[in-house]
């Protein structure tokens, strides 16, 4: 059995450790709550942007955006999203089975993939598997701006629009709540008309100043942009979530083992004193 | 009974406005635009400036837009603003300092996706946390 002492620095150290785990548990927490309100910040935009797009698919247009048509896919590209730091429990990994699991799929097809990592874990990763890794940005912190997307964003759009890409996909996670989080990958492009607005139904169209091609373009490219910055916002509310979680496990273990320990350093110490009477009664009768 | 737009003001990080108003006025590209109710639809790109929105009672407001796009249907008025400056040269310089980023990281290495790598090393990190749930449910 271990000395007292040795049970004693253990239990220290393991305390040590508890006590950061509890700080990381708390400082998630509260970011988490900032990270979900940011979250729904962002979804007004993208509702509207659908709902111009919705209009958009109803009027007769003579314009038809590339980002709307349909092509052979010769290859493919994806986005993935990933945290900057780890300690998060599975968040990273789980994404990164989906997508790998996804990527399989038109690998064996014998069709070719493009990558564009955001989040220094998703470029850690992929860069290991020596893909073809066109965009990479990271370190974003836990408020994103959305300039500091549009680069690689940009370069994805620009694989599309030259036909090097016949399809983009986005891969990150779904905030289901805190205990949950969904990794799914989503196509981005060519971008699928939402439903139809029935309450007008007429003939019509837009007046497109200058004209509907730029116009249309602008428009579907900022779409593009408002829907990954909305996967990157929900992707670090996920990760405050995962690892508050995690955080939470980690020190509830190590008041367990904490638990332990002490049990066992209190035997220690019962079987010490009794030794030491036993040896001291035994010292008394042979006098 | 005079009539009413609804007018929406949304930037991808929040939203900014959210109300009715007698008249919208806007910077389109070409050119200011007032839009009063009934405005036939209208798709058009917003270059920076200033977008006011005459409330009930003719008071004013004004929001400062770095550019964006204002969609118009007859009683809706929506205006998609940026939030970054965005101009071609800028953008461009964006998108090559991302792929820089990824030549970086890939230190010129470009060959086959290894999915078998790919799959064992998740499979581990599974496992690892699979062990790691066992551990926990032991102790209880």
């Amino acid at each position: 059995m271990a000395s007292g002492k040795e049970i004693r620095t253990q239990i220290k150290s393991i305390q040590n450790t508890q006590k950061i785990t509890r700080a990381m548990e708390m400082v998630a927490a509260s970011k988490m709550r900032k990270a979900q309100d940011r979250m729904r910040a962002s979804r007004p935009y993208a509702q509207k942007m659908v709902n111009v797009i919705a209009h958009l698919a109803q009027a007769h247009s003579e314009y038809k955006s590339t980002y709307m048509i349909e092509r052979e896919v010769k290859r493919v590209g994806y986005i993935i999203i990933s945290s900057d730091r780890g300690l998060c429990g599975g968040l990273n990994s789980n994404l990164f089975r989906t997508t790998v699991a996804d990527m399989m799929a038109w690998d064996e097809k014998n069709i070719e993939i493009d990558m564009c990592t955001i989040g220094s874990k998703a470029s850690g990763f992929f860069k290991r598997l020596k893909g073809n890794l066109r965009a990479n940005t990271s370190h974003l912190g836990d408020a994103p701006r959305l300039d500091e997307l549009l680069g690689a964003i940009k370069v994805m759009l620009d694989a599309y629009e030259a036909g090097e890409i016949d399809r983009l996909y986005i891969a990150t996670n779904i905030f289901v709540n805190t205990m949950t989080q969904q990794p799914r990958v989503v196509q981005l492009l060519p971008i699928s008309a939402p439903e139809k607005d029935k309450e007008i139904a007429h003939h019509w169209d837009y007046i497109y100043e200058p004209e509907s091609r730029t116009v249309l373009d602008a428009l579907l490219m900022r779409y593009i942009e408002s829907l990954v910055y909305q996967g990157v916002v929900e992707n670090i509310a996920c990760e405050q979530a995962a690892r508050m979680v995690a955080m939470k496990s980690a020190s509830d273990n190590a008041g367990d083992l904490i638990d332990d320990l002490n049990l066992s350093y209190n035997k220690a110490r019962q079987a010490a004193i009794t030794q030491e009477l036993s040896e001291i009664v035994a010292g008394a009768a042979a006098v | 009974m005079g009539m009413t737009l609804h007018v929406d003001i949304v930037s991808a990080e929040q939203e900014i406005f959210s109300g009715t108003a007698e008249m919208v006025f806007a910077p389109a590209i070409m050119g200011e635009v007032g839009i009063a109710p009934r405005h036939t639809q209208m798709l058009t790109p917003l270059k920076a400036g200033e977008v006011r929105v005459r409330t009930k009672g003719s008071e004013e407001q004004t929001f400062y837009v770095s550019g964006g796009m204002l969609e118009v249907q007859p009683h809706v008025v929506t205006i998609l603003a940026d939030t970054a400056m965005r101009a071609k040269d800028i953008d461009e310089a964006a998108a090559i300092k991302a792929k820089e980023h990824a030549e970086h990281a890939l230190a010129g290495k470009k060959t086959e996706m290894d999915y078998a790598r790919a799959t064992a090393e998740l499979a581990e990190a599974i496992a690892q946390l699979r062990t790691l749930e066992r551990i926990r449910k032991k102790k209880k």
